[in-house]
């Protein structure tokens, strides 16, 4: 093919960095002329401005938009990545997010000025309770990560108002779960143990009461798991952990399979994250910002974070000190008080789909699951047998006389116009290929995909190697060296030195 | 000079009361492009089987273990620049530390080269 | 339900082709009686009901926009362009996840290469990550860095750092058994040298600090460095990098700052945006998503995320910290901003922040028994009325003044503390927005 002039491709536009394209003379904003005044600055002023460039209004304007047409997105397809709950965004939630009683509110105002903001955190409280069946929720957390450390700061200390926190140190966790769930227990200075799985994608349950004991404090479990499966012995681990003495933690990542449908509360849980950005649709935005409401237990519920919002006979208040009802809370994990544009949209969508709609939200998330496990199983290994919940886990065995590994099958989706799924996690099935279409996706668009994918293990068990050795070919990009990335890293850009200048 | 293997892949070759460690070609290859190589501070003593050095490639980070205890006498400075050394020669140029040996009798406990292959084959 | 596509025709198509005749056979792990449990919640609405609803919930609040407006503490009401807020909606970067597949996610990579050159410039160091949470939660984090880096078990923070990032810190570092001293929280004052020891791992100081005082950031650079420890430099109000010298040269190993006054609304708290830089040296001790520039297989330039062997789904009970987002689009509203202003600009919105808060501060020395504490600020400053400041901010926003943020409502309970007010300025005050505050303060006493 004919290299073009440009380096574009149509409506594939190549786009330098904006330093590259910057001007240092102008800006693209218009400000009053400042008059000049430092007086109260001492000996602290910087002599030039920053060295960035700026861009003109328009020129901004097309660098991202070109910069935004090289991303996938759920507004054009599927994104079914397993345990990510890529669903759709409405954009009611972004309209009533933008609503000035909302953004535009600072948030150490007087709490008598900000009345309806608090109530509509208080209201998002009652449905999330309700949701999991849980007496208590901090609002707090800032992401699904940061609200496993709020629940495991609770526990942790729930242990120490026990006396208990020089004994019970060690934090059972399965060899299936997400890495924050290890790195979490680690930084609230537990050590790490690792929990076999059975043959068929759960707990050992034997092998977790053989290591409980005084020494335990938590499990941290999700459920729905990793692999996509309901624990079935649920009830059956929080006794044995309860009756050690030690605290249940649940990995809320998976919440969207049973939302409407089971609630926490009534299998035993002590302490669960909810990430509004998987199960309560708000926005991804490339990697956040997430938002990890926590729900707790009666026995955890004294040592939640401040600040809290509390309702009282002059209406609601933020209770920002250990004292109190919040005597014994483990403290402050944030400035402020949470996620604010977040509860918005969360509530927005609550509202929206109601409880009729929220269980079927779970339903059809575990529909849609199921109906692309039954029609990929025609060519591909089910990493399980039996069913599955909101997500279907694949292992490559189905690969391994083709020579196509599981990265290469992901790629090759990428020139089907598919954003590949979770690949290589869980770290127990290998070559593991984790697919969550979610509730979002109609049938068509589920067939669309299943057949694409059914071709794809059909030319790779056929020994058509190269078309996954050599994709993508039709993205923005083929595939990056990470290599080179990470053996001299590159993290900014540099103006050109001297040398460079002159090479020119 | 003999070498030996232990069951997380270093390999350690002695001199007399000196020895030369490293990583195994086996396990240089499972981790792939090594992107990052950190070694100990030269003078610093370790016990059989504590962390020593860290191995990284792109999608995996492995600690490299003492096979014995001993004080470390010079590390490969090569590999902090160009740390694709260890692909290169992972049983050669692409060695890790140098140790004067605390305790030759632990060598005994370590694989020879059969033992290290039949192990690597099945694990 | 409109979020729903599928119709009970294709449900009923789907089970058979699954082999189940009811939902609930897929749900058979779930034990009987938890199925299905009755919920006391509305059931679902229309768009313009739910509308209706929150609206109402909005209109109660008074916003910021409403009415003369002074409040900061680590939150600011600057400008936003139009433009913006137009690119952080775009679908493509809106509804985009992780860029864990780099062919089809330049734009998000790009931009976050862009953000991280920005912030490195701004803060004057070498490297910068993808973003924190916000700048408090970054705080903690620099302080387990250094811990990191050092391997000593203590923190000492100035007394004018603000006091919600003091407590995560403590949150966090208590945790782990590490000892954690502050000077106290009084304006102007500088008794943090004298907690620097060879124990020390790191020192943190914010400046402008939370009573709006310049600090000398290189002093203490140079007493952290005498004994081994680190300068952790934390900033709350990011225009601030647009007229003042950057942390970097004044010797901080960590820079750490509240991101949100450029590019993001106020948003009652959330979601902001944490910046963190740090030195080259660092890389491989810092938290958080880094994205490094590299080639594709046909030469072209193109974006990753690198050295994940930090991060916790590699490193997992090792991993430099259990984060696993980033700030992701109020990072983007921030690179867009910084684009539109450049250096020149931002340093144009700082310099017209300045003037105005002078404006405010120098209304108000005029009033009888109000006194300005600062020798040096940069858009925000403290001042001691006669009597309680809370009393004065709660009457004054009965008039449609926020008039700052009271010492009571940072420091509840502490006594030296509740006559302060601290008032912050930006280029969106005005001269009547003054002259409101100055009459209505003067009225108040």
């Amino acid at each position: 093919m004919t290299e073009t002039f440009t380096g574009h491709k149509a409506l594939e536009l190549e786009v330098p960095l904006l330093f590259e394209e910057g001007s240092y003379e102008k800006a693209g904003v218009d400000l009053p002329t400042p008059s000049g005044a430092t007086s109260r600055l001492g000996d602290h002023a910087a002599a030039e401005p920053r060295a960035l460039p700026a861009l003109s209004e328009p020129g901004a304007m097309r660098h991202f938009v070109r910069l935004s047409q090289k991303n996938y997105a759920i507004d054009m397809g599927i994104f079914p990545l397993g345990s990510c709950t890529m669903k759709h965004n409405p954009r009611l939630n972004e309209r009533i997010a933008r609503l000035p009683g909302f953004a535009d509110l600072h948030p150490l105002q007087p709490d008598g000025t900000t009345q309806g903001a608090l109530e509509l955190i208080a209201e998002l409280q009652r449905w999330l309770c309700e949701m999991t069946g849980m007496p208590a929720v901090a609002m707090s957390p800032k992401a699904g990560a940061h609200g496993e450390l709020c629940g495991m700061m609770a526990i942790r200390a729930a242990i120490v108002a026990r006396g208990e926190e020089a004994t019970r140190t060690r934090v059972l966790v399965p060899e299936s779960a997400h890495g924050t769930n290890p790195a979490t227990a680690a930084q609230c200075g537990f050590s790490v143990d690792k929990l076999p799985s059975t043959d068929d994608g759960r707990v050992d349950l034997a092998a977790m009461k053989a290591k409980l004991g005084p020494d335990v404090a938590a499990i941290m479990v999700t459920n729905p798991n990793t692999c996509g499966l309901f624990e079935r012995d649920v009830r059956a681990m929080a006794d044995a952990v309860h009756e050690a003495g030690g605290y249940f933690y649940c990995d809320g990542a998976n919440f969207n399979a049973i939302v409407g449908k089971a609630r926490p509360g009534d299998l035993g849980v002590d302490a669960m994250h909810i990430n509004l950005h998987k199960t309560f649709s708000t926005p991804h935005g490339g990697g956040g910002p997430g938002s990890g409401p926590t729900v707790l237990s009666e026995a955890l519920k004294p040592f939640a974070p401040i600040p809290a919002v509390v309702s009282g006979a002059n209406g609601y208040t933020v209770h920002e000190t250990e004292d109190g009802a919040f005597a014994q809370s483990f403290g402050r994990m944030t400035a402020f008080h949470g996620q604010m544009g977040m509860f918005v949209r969360a509530l927005s969508y609550m509202l929206s789909h109601g409880a009729d709609g929220l269980r079927k939200v779970g339903e059809d998330s575990v529909l849609n699951a199921n109906y692309v496990r039954v029609r990929l199983a025609e060519e591909m290994t089910q990493g399980y047998p039996g069913s599955c919940m909101h997500e279907a886990l694949f292992s490559d065995a189905f690969l391994k006389e083709s020579g196509v590994g599981t990265i290469d099958f992901a790629k090759a989706m990428i020139d089907e116009g598919f954003h590949p799924m979770t690949m290589y996690f869980p770290l127990v099935v290998s070559g593991a290929m984790l697919i969550e279409p979610t509730e979002c996706e109609s049938k068509a668009s589920l067939d669309e995909f299943c057949d694409s994918l059914l071709g794809l293990a059909r030319a790779a068990k056929a020994g058509e190697k190269e078309r996954f050795e050599q994709a993508p070919l039709h993205a923005p990009r083929r595939r990056l060296d990470e290599t080179r990335a990470a053996r001299k890293p590159i993290l900014r850009w540099t103006p050109p030195g001297p040398e460079a200048m002159a090479a020119e | 000079m003999t070498t030996k293997y232990t069951e997380d892949h270093e390999w350690i070759s002695v001199d007399g009361d000196t020895a030369t460690v490293g990583i195994t070609a086996h396990a240089a290859e499972q981790l792939g492009d090594v992107v990052f190589v950190e070694l100990p501070d030269v003078g610093k003593s370790f016990s059989k089987g504590d962390d020593m050095a860290v191995v990284e490639s792109v999608k995996a980070a492995s600690d490299v273990y003492a096979p014995v205890s001993g004080a470390i006498l010079e590390v490969n400075e090569a590999l902090v620049d160009a740390p694709e050394g260890v692909n290169e020669g992972p049983e050669n140029s692409g060695w890790f530390v140098k140790l004067k040996l605390a305790d030759p009798s632990e060598l005994d406990s370590l694989m020879d080269e059969e033992a290290y292959k039949d192990h690597a084959a099945n694990g | 339900m409109r979020y729903l596509p599928l119709t009970d025709t294709d449900r009923a198509e789907m089970l058979n082709t699954i082999g189940v005749a009811h939902i609930d056979e897929l749900f058979s792990d779930v034990p009987a009686d938890a199925l299905n449990p009755p919920l006391d919640l509305p059931d679902h609405k229309g768009e313009f009901e739910v509308e209706r609803h929150l609206a109402a919930l909005a209109k109660k609040n008074h916003a910021a926009g409403d009415g003369p407006f002074f409040a900061g503490a680590g939150a600011y009401r600057h400008h936003v362009p139009a433009t913006v807020d137009h690119i952080i909606q775009r679908s493509e970067f809106l509804t985009a996840y992780t860029p864990y597949q780099p062919e089809i996610a330049q734009g998000t990579l790009q931009y976050l290469f862009e953000f991280q050159t920005q912030v490195a410039e701004l803060t004057g160091m070498e490297v910068a990550n993808a973003s924190m949470y916000d700048g408090s939660t970054a705080t903690a984090e620099a302080a387990l860095m250094a811990r990191r880096i050092t391997k000593r078990k203590k923190v000492v923070m100035a007394g004018g750092l603000h006091p919600h990032y003091a407590e995560v810190v403590r949150t966090n570092e208590e945790l782990i058994g590490d000892t954690v001293l502050q000077a106290p929280a009084n304006p102007g004052a500088g008794a943090v040298m004298d907690l620097i020891d060879d124990e020390t791992s790191c020192v943190i100081v914010q400046s402008p600090d939370v009573f709006g005082f310049l600090r000398n950031i290189e002093d203490l650079s140079a007493k952290a460095h005498a004994h081994g420890a680190l300068l952790v430099a934390v900033v709350t109000e990011a225009t601030s990098f647009g007229l003042l010298k950057s942390p970097g040269s004044q010797g901080a190993d960590i820079v750490v700052a509240e991101g949100q006054a450029i590019g993001n609304a106020l948003n009652f708290g959330g979601p902001y945006l944490g910046l963190f830089a740090a030195r080259q040296k660092h890389i491989r001790h810092m938290p958080g998503r880094l994205c490094g520039e590299t080639v594709d297989a046909d030469g072209k330039r193109g974006f990753v995320l690198t050295l994940s062997t930090r991060e916790q789904h590699i490193r997992r009970d090792k991993a430099t910290s259990n984060i696993c987002t980033n700030s992701g689009l109020c990072a983007l509203a921030f690179t867009v901003h910084m684009s539109l202003l450049g250096g020149k600009g931002l340093r144009e919105v700082a310099m017209l922040s300045h003037e105005n808060a002078v404006k405010a501060a120098t209304a108000l020395e005029a009033i009888a028994g109000v006194e300005v504490l600062n020798d040096t600020f940069y858009n925000e400053f403290s001042v001691r009325l006669p009597k309680n400041a809370s009393a004065v901010v709660d009457e004054l926003a009965a008039q449609g003044i926020i008039a700052g943020v009271p010492g009571e409502r940072l420091w509840p309970g502490r006594t030296e503390t509740e006559n302060l007010l601290i008032i912050a300025a930006t280029e969106l005050t005005t001269d009547s927005d003054v002259d409101a505050l100055a009459t209505a303060i003067k009225g108040a006493l």
